[in-house]
């Protein structure tokens, strides 16, 4: 059984600065993702009249999502609900591909983080610079940097939740109502918690987040398989350590005998408690005779990882996959001389191959493989399902609902009366009005209750109930028959299209 | 007290309890524990004081802030009425033939009669204001007393054939049993039953005991009179059913519905919406002088002229 505890107050991580390709790509990802999460509230596109100005809107309120040229009424929802199975089936693609590059590249946590870290990392310098201060007794400069950086991620806390409301009503508009305060209640308390929780979650709980809060890490591991790339160390080329040998032999014998690591523990690494390394290592750490393998024990991966683990120690749930570990240690590779990959995206198969001299697989070939095709496939099955669903989407929308209480009036001169609850749609921009008519052939006269002819007025963007009477003739064979077919057309006087629902005509019972 | 002893094993003080060997530890529960507990009891005491608690043999102690259940809901309705009370006294004041007009105020009444309705017509008339033998189908258009709104709501107001109110509408068909024989009777009733159907009312024997009979109050075209509330005979619509059975039944005895005065449990604005209710159910005639519904339709087109006019 393990002593340690379930739980050890946090102990600060201080992330050196690095450069590399996968760094680079990692600031195009944080830059994308903010421009889009600032940016697209403010995004125009022009509705025609009545109608709201905003790209991408969602209008609680009168309840429409509008997505550039689509717009979304709350019986379409199964749009959302498709999006979100898309969401949802692309991280189990792309996890199944490439590990927790969700969590290393665009999670909102690590993106914010990265940021926060920039503003720290400007403040009160890299890494030493930031441990030292951390360190020293509170004296008029360190409160100043503190504060200076704490003040500049409130300020981004502050934005973030300020964009958040945007994109919930018109931008502009409630950019002013906020500056002159007269902005609604809710969204003073939006954006407070939004700021509150980004000042918290990405200045000071960090990967805390990540490893106690987020359920994502105990759910990828049903999601990855052997054949996953994920961020490795190539132990069988950097063991035995060549500058750590000595050192290693002392530590060994205070070494906790954890788990196998590797070995995927089911257990939480805990940044600052003594990294635990596998029992086959333990043993031979003392008498070690191979000849030194390419890891120099620099620690440069150690020091770069945002989430304060030590790579080499296997795969661990804390890893995010953000791959700063390997710029670190490809720049190290260069500088003495050794190849880089080191510390590469591999997969777990991948490793008896390369441990044995065989050539390493090149990284597409994990990417396309049957189980990620399946993914993809019923990924791309839905989103093709959801397009041919916006094209089909009919543009007249009426449904019909038969009032059955009571089923059928008699009239005095015998004709037989059904009421049907009629809702009609108008998506346009503009009052439209509707011609209700039965089915050709049809006996029976079609009526609206309290208004005259049978034409339907729908102001711009709403929808109208109305109550409808269809009447069939007393000798007529609708008016006979318990049950016949009804349909009911409308059509749009503005623009000519016809569209019709099928219903049932009830007549006398016998 | 005697002189504290520490369990060797644990460390910790023992209270002096002993039971077979096995000594009580003194692990006084946490202070933040007690305090909650002893808040509880506070909060407890000042809520059994404050709000009815103590049951009694018949109902419960009052509590001094006079709060219950009931207050609450009446206080809620008293806020819905006084909310509403703007609406009410434009409906009791409106002339009811010009509440088409009024589109707010016509939902208002039309929504508030719909809850007057299902609570006091629905046992008679049905929830669908559909009827059923002897009591009025809403829904169709035939009416005894006369189908305007205002018509409506002087009946709701007054009732049918209640002796409650001197204003009730008032008609009464005398039971023919002793008046005619039963031969006749059912001579009558084959007559009537074939009104519908387009024979004459005044034609053969059926015809001759019509005149003498029924013509007086059901015209001699048999196609009824409104002032006295006296069905057409000649329409589709039974209020008592068509069968030979009843018919008879119907001639020999007379009928007699009653429907009560609602003046005296609704006020006049719950009876103007109910009338307004009614009146929307598809039935509703307009109002004399008026043009029908239909021919105010002309080309649907002209329709969207208008202030809202798009394009």
């Amino acid at each position: 059984m393990s002593d340690q505890p379930l739980y050890v107050s946090r102990i600060p991580i201080f992330p050196r600065r690095v450069s590399g390709s996968y760094r680079t790509l990692k600031w195009w990802m944080m830059g994308l993702t903010l421009a889009i999460y600032y940016l697209t509230p403010w995004l125009r596109w022009d509705r025609g009249p009545n109608m709201p100005d905003q790209a991408v809107l969602i209008d609680l309120v009168n309840r429409r999502f509008y997505f550039f040229w689509i717009d979304i009424w709350p019986h379409e929802f199964y749009f959302v609900a498709g999006l979100l199975v898309m969401a949802g089936l692309g991280l189990f693609l792309f996890t199944a591909a490439l590990g927790r590059v969700w969590c290393g590249y665009t999670c909102p946590q690590t993106v914010w983080t990265d940021l926060f870290l920039v503003v720290e990392r400007w403040v009160q310098g890299d890494r030493n610079a930031r441990m030292k201060l951390h360190n020293a007794p509170w004296t008029a400069r360190k409160m100043r940097l503190k504060g200076t950086t704490w003040a500049i991620w409130l300020l981004i806390g502050l934005a973030t939740g300020g964009a958040w409301v945007f994109y919930f009503t018109d931008a502009p508009t409630l950019a002013r109502d906020l500056v002159t305060f007269q902005a609604p209640g809710m969204a003073w308390f939006t954006i407070a918690i939004l700021t509150f929780t980004t000042f918290v979650f990405g200045g000071f709980m960090r990967e805390q987040v990540c490893i106690y809060m987020c359920p994502w890490p105990r759910i990828q591991a049903a999601m990855m398989d052997e054949g996953t790339l994920t961020v490795a160390y190539r132990d069988w080329r950097g063991e035995p350590r060549g500058k750590g040998l000595r050192r290693r032999e002392a530590a060994a014998d205070l070494r906790v005998a954890g788990p196998l690591v590797g070995g995927r523990s089911p257990l939480i690494p805990m940044p600052g408690v003594p990294n635990t390394t596998t029992g086959a290592r333990l043993e031979t750490a003392g008498q070690d005779t191979r000849p030194p393998g390419d890891c120099i024990d620099c620690n440069a991966c150690v020091t770069v990882c945002p989430m304060g683990i030590d790579i080499r120690d296997g795969q661990q749930m804390a890893c995010i996959t953000c791959a700063l570990c390997i710029d670190a240690c490809d720049q190290v590779m260069e500088k003495i001389g050794r190849p880089r990959g080191l510390i590469d995206y591999v997969a777990l198969s991948d490793a008896p191959r390369e441990a044995a001299g065989g050539a390493p697989i090149p990284a597409w070939r994990h990417a396309v493989r049957p189980r990620n095709l399946i993914y993809f496939g019923i990924w791309a099955g839905i989103g093709i399902g959801l397009v041919f669903a916006l094209f089909v989407r009919p543009e007249i929308e009426m449904t019909v609902a038969p009032v059955r209480n009571p089923t059928f009036v008699t009239l005095a001169d015998g004709s037989v009366r059904n009421a049907y609850d009629v809702r009609l749609r108008n998506k346009n921009g503009e009052a439209r009005a509707f011609l209700l008519s039965p089915s050709m052939g049809t006996a029976a006269d079609v009526s609206i209750e309290s208004r005259p002819g049978s034409v339907v007025r729908v102001p711009a963007d709403a929808q109208e109930r109305v109550r409808v009477y269809l009447t069939a003739p007393a000798d007529s064979e609708m008016a006979r028959e318990a049950a016949s077919d009804a349909r009911l057309w409308v059509e749009d006087l503005a623009g000519g299209a016809r569209a019709h629902v099928d219903t049932t005509f009830n007549g006398r019972e016998n | 007290m005697s002189k504290r002893r520490i369990d060797p094993v644990t460390g910790t003080e023992t209270t002096g309890h002993q039971w077979d060997g096995i000594e009580e530890l003194n692990n006084p529960l946490p202070r933040w524990w007690l305090w909650t507990f002893y808040a509880t009891c506070v909060f407890a005491l000042i809520y059994v004081i404050l709000y009815p608690a103590i049951p009694l043999v018949r109902d419960a102690t009052g509590g001094a802030l006079g709060w219950s259940t009931r207050g609450d809901v009446a206080a809620e309705i008293a806020e819905v009425d006084a909310s509403q009370a703007d609406m009410r006294e434009s409906l009791v004041s409106i002339d009811l033939a010009a509440l088409d007009e009024n589109e707010a105020l016509l939902s208002f009444a039309t929504n508030a009669g719909g809850a007057v309705f299902r609570t006091n017509c629905s046992q008679c008339h049905g929830s669908g204001a559909a009827g059923a033998i002897g009591y009025p189908n809403l829904l169709d258009d035939e009416w005894l007393w006369g189908g305007t709104i205002e018509d409506i709501a002087y009946t709701v107001r007054h009732g049918i054939r209640n002796e409650n109110d001197p204003d009730a509408r008032w008609s009464q068909m005398p039971g023919f049993a002793e008046i005619l024989e039963k031969e006749e009777i059912a001579t009558l009733v084959v007559h009537v039953q074939s009104l519908p159907e387009g024979q004459d009312p005044l034609a053969g024997a059926g015809g001759q005991l019509f005149d003498e009979n029924c013509s007086s109050c059901h015209g001699m075209d048999a196609g009824g009179d409104r002032s006295l509330g006296a069905p057409n005979l000649t329409d589709a619509i039974w209020l008592y059913g068509n069968s030979t059975e009843r018919l008879t039944q119907l001639i020999e005895r007379g009928p007699f519905g009653v429907m009560p005065p609602w003046s005296e449990r609704l006020s006049e604005a719950e009876v103007r919406a109910v009338a307004a209710y009614v009146h929307g159910l598809g039935g509703g005639e307009a109002q004399v002088g008026e043009p029908a519904d239909d021919t105010a339709a002309g080309n649907p087109n002209d329709l969207m002229l208008g202030d809202e006019t798009p394009e």
